[in-house]
């Protein structure tokens, strides 16, 4: 007798209890072409998801949905309903500067601001006014490049050029600067792929310590990263989510028949 | 299935399925050659069985020593990930049954000299004839990864079951009327219990099969047919 798993005409989607994202019907187009198609996903609170699927399969392009990235795409268009904690967040009234700190993105290759490790930390508190004083927003670097796991490693050279640091501790520091504007989600869009296994460990190791806090999507092309960091995940192909579960179910007994023929090394 | 995109990867696979087979024919083999020297008295051939069962043993560490070099090298997830764990269980098992054949083939060693008494040998001959059904059974629902069949051989284990409990009964009565008996009875009675457990070694992979298939455990309850420990002496007074 054959596997059970089949190819499925609908997305096979398991519900996430007490999502932070809720997006609905999510299509997007860039000019004619059609990038996404139909989208449903929840993203749970406090937990990690990951988006994994092949190359040009739409996950990261989902991705730059949810802070609205896209919109910097002239040709871009994003249709359907995406909703933080229930707010609409293609409503015209919304502020996209203020979506952007609540929804921080670390990126495939660290970008520090050619600035000093201080500054890099201190600049979108300072521009968003979320600190009243020096002594405040001191305090605050603090604490982000601690919570990144980074403190120890550069307090003596909060002056240096951010730029300098190491591959693996310029990602860190993206991660502090990301959550120093106090954001709920973090959007990672293969936060590893340019690091060595140290340096991916400790990024790892911080995701897990983050996620107390925050709602955290990582697109990632591991499918052992994301067996190893997430609760839940979610497979793209061709712009069409083809099934969002737990992960532990996803890589142990997948429902569709594309997930398991990804997962395994079998696709075309 | 379409095939692993690295070839080398798809080819380590299959050579566990052959290393399993090689392993499951050998086991069904050995588990016949000894019954067959039990039954014809034959200390030579039970003295091949013993002997044997090494390469039994040979394959099993290789099995093992491969799939933990596939989990190293691959990490295999999803049907890959159950197919390998499975390999690694399933193997243990017809090791286990190897090691039961050998027993008995150590039982027939020990009464090849002693003339047998005819109803039990043909109650452990039948006995040994489910046991090998069942376990060829097993390894064709590995081979062709048929959930369906795995889950008849694991529900049809309560006919081994059923015929051990009255094998069981039957050499208690015999002991009893001639204490005489009690030697070689003794023996058979080990004989049929290595043939009982060969039935739930059987099982087991009947589980492991329809895990690796379905991607879950055989959800109803088995009944248990196995009750001589509960059996009371009394009974047979």
């Amino acid at each position: 007798m054959e596997h059970q798993v089949v190819e499925g005409s609908k997305p096979v989607t398991v519900p996430a209890l007490d999502p932070t994202i809720t997006a609905r019907g999510v299509n997007v187009f860039y000019g004619d072409k059609q990038a996404i198609f139909d989208v449903d996903v929840d993203v749970p609170r406090n937990a990690i998801t990951s988006f994994i699927g092949p190359s040009g399969c739409g996950k990261s392009t989902f991705l730059r949905c949810i802070n609205r990235m896209n919109d910097t795409i002239p040709i871009c268009t994003v249709t359907g309903d995406i909703r933080i904690d229930g707010e609409d967040i293609y409503d015209p009234r919304l502020d996209v500067v203020e979506l952007r700190a609540r929804v921080g993105m670390v990126f495939q290759k660290p970008n520090p601001f050619p600035k000093s490790i201080y500054e890099n930390i201190a600049y979108g508190p300072r521009i968003h006014g979320l600190t009243r004083s020096k002594k405040e927003l001191d305090e605050l670097v603090e604490k982000c490049l601690e919570k990144a796991g980074l403190l120890k490693e550069v307090k003596d050279r909060m002056n240096e050029p951010g730029t300098g640091l190491s591959g693996g501790q310029q990602q860190r520091l993206c991660i502090a600067r990301a959550i120093a504007t106090r954001p709920e989600v973090i959007l990672m869009d293969e936060p590893c792929s340019a690091l060595d296994p140290i340096a991916t460990a400790k990024v790892e190791e911080l995701m897990e310590e983050l996620k107390e806090n925050y709602t955290i999507i990582i697109v990632t092309h591991s499918m052992q990263q994301a067996a190893r960091v997430s609760q839940r995940t979610a497979f793209f192909h061709l712009g069409k989510l083809v099934e969002n579960g737990d992960t532990r179910q996803i890589f142990t007994n997948p429902s569709d028949k594309r997930t398991q023929d990804y997962i395994t090394g079998r696709f075309g | 299935m379409p095939e692993h995109t690295v070839k080398s990867y798809e080819e380590e696979l299959s050579l566990l399925d052959t290393k399993i087979s090689r392993m499951g024919g050998l086991a069904e083999h050995n588990l016949a050659q000894a019954f067959d020297a039990l039954q014809r008295r034959d200390a030579r051939q039970a003295e091949l069985v013993i002997v044997a069962d090494h390469a039994i043993d040979v394959l099993e560490r290789d099995v093992e020593e491969q799939v933990i070099e596939i989990i190293a090298r691959r990490q295999p997830m999803a049907n890959d990930l159950r197919h390998v764990i499975g390999a690694l269980r399933i193997t243990s098992d017809l090791e286990r049954i190897g090691d039961l054949a050998k027993n008995i083939g150590k039982r027939a060693a020990a009464i090849a000299e002693v003339s047998h008494p005819k109803p039990v040998i043909s109650g452990l001959s039948q006995m040994a004839e489910l046991a090998l059904k069942q376990l060829k059974m097993v390894l064709d629902a590995y081979a062709e990864r048929d959930a369906e069949l795995a889950l008849k051989v694991w529900r049809d284990d309560q006919k081994i079951d059923a015929t051990y409990n009255s094998l069981f009964r039957e050499l208690l009565t015999y002991m009893m009327e001639d204490p005489r008996n009690i030697g070689l009875s003794t023996h058979l009675l080990f004989g049929a219990k290595n043939l009982e457990r060969v039935g739930d070694h059987t099982t087991n992979i009947a589980e492991t099969v329809f895990y690796l298939v379905r991607g879950e455990a055989i959800s109803d309850d088995r009944p248990k047919g196995e009750d001589t420990t509960m059996a009371r002496l009394a009974e047979h007074g």
